[in-house]
């Protein structure tokens, strides 16, 4: 895809992740907003999943680790087709399969999470079963910067870094934000990128709200032959919208009418 | 519980069989032979795991992940995921709440059919102590929606929940996780009859005044009892509960209903296991006879080996035929 078809679809998923949120009453607003344009990339610029391919095992896999910015995930799934997008009506409400958490229950969501420090386990289990069976398979898994504190996350580092897993590529969204506040103050994450290569990953950086910059370094993946690969992709809590962006308290508020009218002011300006 | 031969009268004689834990090794290696999907995944366990050999002779089955069981289970997920057949082993203290949320998230929770393999389970451990001691895994186990809880009582028993566990899925692809947890220690071959499935208990003794419930290889100690009480004239059939959930109600009630007394026996907590179970059925059943759990009180574990703790708390054919004995007195 195109990098201005890129843009366009970022600020088209912005607006339906904060309808969403309206709405379903309850998400993860700031995190959603985060990441949303690494989940753009991936499924338009990057990854082989499609519904008709989903059955399969020949294809990409992505796991959302940080299963909490599901907003996100479900917008870019019913722009992809796997979900009908009359069904985002239903989020939140009883009985719905549209929870605040991906479940297999939902098409199109490869693992349920939602509990920090699952997906890269269960990613480099995927990873190495393609290695294993000589498939082409990629597997993609998004992390937050807040959920790096889970211990569980390093066990995976080291394992799929002696797999020599060069088909998983691991991308951190790193908005420097949690739900307490700077990440900084919460615990000790940096020298971040030093850590994932000390474990035995091939690091690159970069802007992770630029979808060109995302996409440029996404389609070099793997960064180096034998090794897993990991992007600290560099984002903004809350990006495009004013008043979020930066915002620990965004981290799972919900917009009024007004802050929704003004947040949608603000994305029809950048589109 | 040395010498090659141990027979007991009363019973058919039965005799030595191995360690559970090496019958489950040379299970999945004839698993494995003929399932080319199969992998083993383990964290420093495949000596713990009697898997030694096995990951000599067939190194591409084994994944080692290091001592890491959050990233064990976690794998495992994301292996099965990936189409592969597998069986993720580590001591069952570990297994079971070391990476509890993993067992709960990502093998339950997604649907992903790990066979999980507690080995070293219960007391088995002994002097290594409460660290190594799994008193806790019923209880945390029951508690997830989407597992089989499962405790053969001997080779044979092990050999099929393995084999049911894990063998390849049938053209339906249907199956569901299964943590199946034994010991280490040789255990008796037990009287056996009929196919062995999930779910659904054994009668390996008949009785008409009392009857035993037991699971795992407490059952072996409970046939002793019964036999003992055989001699003072006393009827007590054992069931060997082997599945813990999904529980057999329906045989449990049967068997409770035509008995004045029963005692259930796990080598477990005596909160959240098989005795717990067993009461709730009993009770909205309304089917009472004298009751009782024999199983490791909510305290420090006495030390010592693993026949020594069990001997302790009356998991023993003296300690358990007194049991009986005095329910069936008191009354
Ligand atoms: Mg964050």
């Amino acid at each position: 895809m195109m990098q201005d078809e890129l843009v366009g679809k970022s600020i088209a998923y912005r607006r339906d992740i904060l309808t969403y949120i309206y709405e379903s009453g309850g998400g993860h607003t700031g995190g959603s907003l985060s990441c949303v344009d690494i989940i753009n990339v991936l499924y338009n610029s990057i990854m082989d999943i499609t519904p008709q391919n989903w059955e399969s095992l020949d294809r990409d896999f992505y796991i959302q680790s940080k299963g909490h910015s599901v907003e996100a995930l479900y917008v870019v799934l019913a722009d992809q087709g796997f979900l009908d997008r009359s069904e985002l009506k239903t989020g939140n409400k009883f009985g719905t399969r549209l929870i605040g958490h991906p479940t297999r229950k939902v098409p199109g969501v490869e693992h349920n999470t939602g509990g920090l420090g699952h997906g890269l386990s269960v990613a480099a289990g995927l990873a190495l079963a393609a290695k294993l069976d000589r498939r082409a398979s990629r597997v993609f898994c998004l992390l937050g910067d807040g959920e790096l504190a889970e211990g569980s996350n390093w066990e995976a580092a080291m394992t799929a870094a002696y797999y020599k897993l060069d088909n998983l590529t691991a991308i951190v969204d790193r908005n420097r934000l949690q739900i307490t506040g700077h990440t900084a103050d919460v615990n000790k994450l940096e020298p971040l990128a030093d850590k994932w290569t000390a474990f035995g990953w091939a690091v690159h950086e970069t802007d992770g709200n630029d979808v060109a910059a995302l996409a440029g370094e996404l389609r070099g993946v793997p960064f180096a032959a034998g090794k897993p690969s990991l992007l600290l992709a560099n984002t903004v809590k809350g990006k495009g919208v004013s008043f979020i962006e930066g915002e620990a308290a965004w981290h799972h508020k919900v917009p009024t009418r007004e802050q929704l009218a003004q947040a949608m002011r603000e994305l029809e300006v950048q589109s | 519980m040395s010498g090659a031969t141990m027979r007991v009268p009363g019973a058919g004689g039965w005799t030595m069989g191995k360690a559970n834990l090496e019958v489950f090794a040379e299970t999945v290696e004839e698993l494995a032979r003929a399932d080319p999907a199969l992998l083993v995944v383990t964290s420093d366990s495949r000596g713990s795991g009697k898997l030694s050999s096995f990951a000599t002779r067939m190194p591409e089955r084994v994944i080692e992940v290091g001592i890491a069981e959050q990233n064990l289970v976690g794998v495992a997920a994301g292996l099965a995921a990936g189409g592969r057949n597998v069986i993720a082993v580590s001591p069952a203290s570990f297994l079971a709440t070391r990476s509890l949320e993993q067992i709960k998230h990502d093998v339950c929770y997604s649907d992903r059919p790990v066979t999980l393999v507690g080995i070293s389970a219960g007391v088995s451990y002994g002097a290594l102590g409460s660290t190594h001691h799994s008193l806790h895994d019923f209880a945390a186990l029951r508690a997830i929606h989407n597992i089989t809880v499962v405790a053969p009582a001997d080779n044979w028993e092990t050999r099929e929940a393995i084999r049911a566990a894990a063998s390849p899925p049938g053209p339906k692809g249907l199956r569901s996780p299964v943590y199946i947890r034994f010991g280490k220690q040789p255990v008796p071959d037990l009287p056996h009859t009929g196919p062995f499935a999930f779910g659904k208990g054994r009668i390996i003794r008949a009785g008409k005044d009392a009857a035993f419930i037991a699971t795992g290889e407490t059952v072996w100690r409970t046939l002793r009892a019964a036999e003992a009480l055989s001699a003072r004239g006393v009827s007590a059939a054992v069931v060997s509960m082997h599945t813990v959930k999904p529980l057999d109600e329906t045989l449990l009630r049967e068997v409770a209903g035509a008995v004045r007394a029963v005692v259930v026996v796990e080598e477990h907590s005596e909160h959240g296991g098989l005795g717990d179970a067993c009461a709730r059925v009993l009770m909205e059943a309304g089917v009472s006879p004298s009751f009782r759990v024999v199983a490791l009180p909510d305290e420090y574990t006495v030390t010592g080996s693993q026949t020594e703790i069990l001997d302790h708390y009356g998991i023993s054919e003296s300690g358990l035929a007194e049991t009986m004995t005095g329910l069936l007195v008191g009354e």
